[in-house]
């Protein structure tokens, strides 16, 4: 099946998310759409899928157009999608959730063919080699294999071309490795597979054509042949240096002292168990691992967000466990909180105001339990200008930024004032080239000022690039901390749980 | 504070509704059931939270619809949709008004014959009944002094005190993420303990005053902290517990006004001694106007309210853990401390409405001394988007509205009920911003600027 876009625009509002978009997929082939966040990636294939309606243009399979009206069409078409976040009934088995949606039955009392379900996967699974039981239920599954149960739920409605969006932010790299060669499995056997991604490394590894969007417009192909530098300077539409300039690490005294931290959950499972590490004044140690595996609760508990069921967190000596997020906060800490929009800003409140969210009742911003607007509002020009806020004014809502604009909100917010210690989740999570670059050199002077780092990221590019020492975390243990030298594939292993004798 | 002003615009006018504040707790239970159905199916319209960006991010950000998403969508609404959801209901009352006309239905009888008596009639019927709405809620141009003309309007903003006061405490609650429905109970108590102070003590001019307004506030902000406190310390949710402390609070109030201490000598009604005169609000346009100092206490606690959420850092708190409780959380704001403190505040606000009932138009205790003040607040908030000036001209226009009730009656021969059906419509568009946008096709908003006042 050959599919064709024409012109494919998009608008939301006065914001053009896809200005004419050309694309053809060939079937038997991989194309790679490569784009940063918000480039309009995600836009074009919900278009395709039938999500959204294309304001001009049109799509074509094997040169009919095609008017999906949802995504009922696509598939009908043959076409299927998994999601970054995948669509999936946890309760259910695997077979369950394959079902679901087209489900078949049989007898005059139209009872559910659950058997002919598990028959489909199982045999999609071992064409395959997917390893995945029809009987498992979902959310005993890994998260590889959740996205396995996906595609296979696609492949089971006959499926010729697949859609990817953005399968890999949530897998190991071992994971990512497996996933690229079942995509090179599925080509071979003669199915059109669609990889959104802004990861230039899968893209060359797979990728039989690339198409570049920047900004809702295709700005260019390109083949799997050219270099990380062409694609990334052609994504970003300059050229990017893909390293942290970062000078050397002059560590100083212990700062930060974790000992034996125990974090629950609220059925008293443990998310952390205990963990014990330190981190000097001017060094930047990054958590690295998959989600999930108690670096969330690694940073709340150090900022006392959820309570420790046992160990202690000692700041320049002071003990911060038991204290209130507040003391702890003007003791010292700055946090950028991994979900920006949930926990790190109020999204109807203005930018001075998200810039005083947690000092606003401290001089020069308030005296005497009163606010001072007119000091508020100058300090935030300041910081604006500063941290380079892309926005129309401190008086516009934080939720009319882009994500990398709340992003530098929260950094110009935590930075103001005096730290000891600076923690950070996923700090560039969502952002373009551009942010990242910003972040990350307001991180590393951090560093420089003598503040103590912690970067928790799920992007192994991230982590090897600012770390000065890499803890890898997995199952709420720290698995090992390693210099970050440490090769990739040793990374990758001991993030799977391996320890790094074993995995080197 | 400017954005934020809505003219009362209701038609034409008819007669002087000399109407005191009528004990009438049975509307309640059809108000109440209307806001607490609201509560659970929130808006469908974007919510506020960070819709900014969906430009790329796949699905457009459809949050949890819950309580405290539509409690935003609301107070964020824009005046235009406050304006257009008024006209709405008042064209729908029109239809209603128009159904309930015996003249229409007998014009209708003969339609074909004389089709314009029918549309004469139905004009009729609606030009008289907002008409006697104008003339009983703000102005009668037919009497005969001035005195008599402007009486309606002072009757109305008597009538609008207590909404105000409880307007605003409701208001705060809701813009700091409290869904309070006990406003109701907390009037009660209020009203009951600023009445034991009014008629048990017998204090001097000014003191006495001061002594039985405190007691009022006192009375509500007690039973604004229970729910506060449960809520703060096991999660109790405060729909469930403010609604229970209505009905504890007037039953406790029934149960009082059973012993002798409460009972009137002279009565056999249950009912507390009429109040010392020291301790009520005294009447501000002398004795044959029912307006009292109340209303101008009231003006001043909308401007303290403002200040307290405009100026304070405690306002900053409160509309933050409102806003979004875990950015509030994650800054070092305690979420508890400033659900309790709301809740205080609110019932201290209703309390003093219990104030300007017992210490003002009706100064003994009976059963009925909230009448429906604590469930129209909620619409009063509400319609003022929860801020201080909103909630001044939306307590004015209920009091209008309640005001105009006799004369609707008296007048235009309709059942009281109307008002409370363009009430219940006003309250019905409002929680529905996209229904109102729909029907006057008005593009969905951009909350690029930050709502204040």
């Amino acid at each position: 099946m050959r599919l064709e876009l024409r012109g494919v625009t998009k608008r939301f509002g006065d914001f053009t998310a896809n200005d004419k978009i050309d694309l053809i997929v060939e079937p038997g082939s991989v194309h790679a759409l490569l784009g940063e966040n918000g480039a309009g990636k995600s836009t074009l294939m919900n278009v395709l899928f039938g999500l959204y309606d294309a304001d001009e243009g049109e799509i074509l399979v094997d040169g009919e157009p095609a008017g999906f009206k949802g995504p009922g069409d696509a598939m009908a078409a043959g076409i299927g999608m998994v999601h970054q976040h995948f669509m999936l009934v946890h309760p259910f088995t695997v077979a369950e959730n394959v079902m679901l949606g087209h489900e078949e039955v049989r007898g005059p009392a139209k009872l559910l063919d659950l058997g002919n379900a598990r028959k489909r996967v199982k045999e999609i699974s071992d064409r395959f080699g997917f390893h995945v039981d029809p009987d498992a239920v979902v959310e005993d599954l890994s998260v590889g294999a959740q996205q396995r149960v996906e595609i296979i739920k696609a492949l089971s409605q006959r499926a010729e071309i697949l859609i990817l969006d953005e399968p890999t932010a949530v897998l190991t790299p071992q994971e990512t490795d497996e996933l690229l060669a079942i995509v090179k499995q599925l080509r071979d056997s003669g199915t059109a597979v669609v990889l959104i991604t802004h990861k230039l490394r899968e893209v060359q590894a797979v990728a039989d054509h690339i198409t570049v969007i920047r900004r809702g417009k295709v700005v260019g192909t390109a083949l799997p042949t050219a270099s990380q530098e062409e694609l990334a300077s052609l994504m970003v539409g300059r050229d990017v240096s893909m390293t942290v300039d970062k000078p050397e690490a002059k560590p100083g005294d212990v700062m930060l002292e974790v000992e034996s931290l125990t974090v629950l959950d609220e059925f008293d499972h443990p998310q952390l168990r205990n963990v014990s590490f330190n981190v000097r004044a001017g060094e930047i140690l990054a958590v690295a691992g998959v989600q999930g595996n108690g670096q969330t609760e690694l940073t709340e508990a150090i900022l006392g967000v959820v309570p420790t069921a046992a160990g202690t967190v000692k700041l320049d000596g002071e003990v911060l466990t038991g204290k209130k997020i507040k003391d702890t906060l003007m003791s010292g800490i700055g946090f950028v909180p991994e979900d920006r929009t949930e926990d790190g800003l109020v999204a109807g409140f203005s930018i001075a105001n998200n810039l005083i969210l947690d000092i606003y009742d401290q001089a020069p911003y308030s005296k005497g339990g009163v606010l001072r607007p007119s000091v508020v509002v100058s300090e935030a020009e300041k910081n604006v200008e500063q941290f380079d806020v892309r926005t129309t004014g401190v008086h516009a809502t934080a939720g009319s930024l882009s994500g990398g604009n709340q992003q530098k909100v929260v950094l110009a917010r935590e930075l103001s004032r005096p730290l000891k210690l600076l923690i950070a989740s996923q700090p560039t999570r969502g952002l373009d080239v551009g942010s990242i670059e910003f972040v990350h050199k307001r991180i590393v002077q951090e560093r420089d000022n003598g503040a103590a780092v912690i970067i928790v990221s799920s992007e192994l590019d991230e982590v090897v690039a600012l770390a000065d020492r890499i803890a890898v975390m997995y199952h709420g243990k720290i698995v090992d901390i390693v210099p970050p030298d440490t090769d990739r594939d040793t990374l990758g292993l001991m993030m799977a749980g391996a320890h790094e004798e074993d995995a080197a | 504070m400017s954005d934020d002003d809505k003219n009362p615009t209701t038609p034409d006018a008819s007669q002087d509704g000399e109407s005191s504040a009528s004990a009438d707790g049975t509307k309640k239970a059809a108000e109440s059931s209307v806001l607490v159905g609201g509560s659970d199916d929130g808006g469908d319209a974007p919510t506020s939270a960070v819709t900014g960006e969906s430009g790329e991010g796949g699905e457009p950000t459809t949050r949890s619809e819950d309580a405290r998403s539509m409690l935003r969508q609301i107070t964020e609404s824009s005046t235009l949709v406050v304006i257009l959801a008024i006209l709405a209901s008042l064209v729908i009352g029109g239809i209603l008004i128009i159904l309930a006309s015996e003249e229409v239905r007998t014009a209708a009888g003969y339609f074909f014959s004389r089709p314009a008596d029918t549309f004469s009639a139905m004009w009729d019927s609606v030009s008289s009944a907002y008409s006697a709405m104008w003339k009983g809620a703000f102005f009668n141009a037919d009497a005969d002094t001035f005195a008599a003309k402007v009486r309606p309007f002072i009757n109305t903003l008597t009538m609008a005190t207590p909404l105000i006061f409880a307007g605003l405490g409701l208001g705060i609650g809701f813009r700091a993420g409290l869904f309070n429905i006990g406003a109701q109970g907390q009037i009660i108590m209020g009203a009951t303990v600023g009445a034991m102070v009014g008629f048990m003590w017998h204090l001097p001019v000014g003191l006495h005053l001061l002594v039985a307004i405190l007691g009022c506030i006192l009375g509500g902000a007690m039973w604004g902290f229970i729910p506060g406190i449960l809520k703060a310390k096991t999660g109790a949710h405060e729909v469930i517990t403010t609604i229970m402390l209505n009905y504890i609070a007037l039953n406790l109030l029934a149960y009082l006004l059973t012993l002798d201490a409460f009972q009137r000598p002279d009565s056999d009604n249950p009912q507390t001694p009429i109040l010392d005169a020291n301790a009520q609000y005294p009447h501000v346009l002398g004795e044959s106007f029912p307006l009292h100092l109340g209303f101008f206490v009231a003006l001043l606690a909308a401007w303290g309210v403002w200040w307290l959420m405009e100026r304070s850092t405690l306002g900053f708190q409160f509309r933050a853990v409102g806003a979004n409780p875990s950015a509030s959380r994650t800054a070092g704001m305690s979420v508890s401390k400033s659900t309790v403190l709301v809740m205080v505040i609110a019932g201290g606000l209703a309390g003093l409405a219990g104030s300007a009932q017992v210490l003002g138009t009706q100064p003994s205790l009976t059963t009925g001394i909230a009448a429906s003040i604590g469930f129209d607040a909620i619409t009063v908030a509400l319609l003022g988007r929860s801020r201080p000036l909103g909630i001044v001209f939306a307590a004015i226009l209920f009091g209008g509205l309640k005001a105009s009730g006799p004369a609707l009656q008296v007048q235009a021969g309709l059942p009281i009920d109307i008002v409370l059906v363009v009430q219940s419509l006003i309250v019905l568009f409002i929680a529905a911003p996209p229904l109102v946008r729909f029907l006057f096709r008005l593009p969905t908003p951009k909350h690029e600027k930050e709502v204040t006042v």
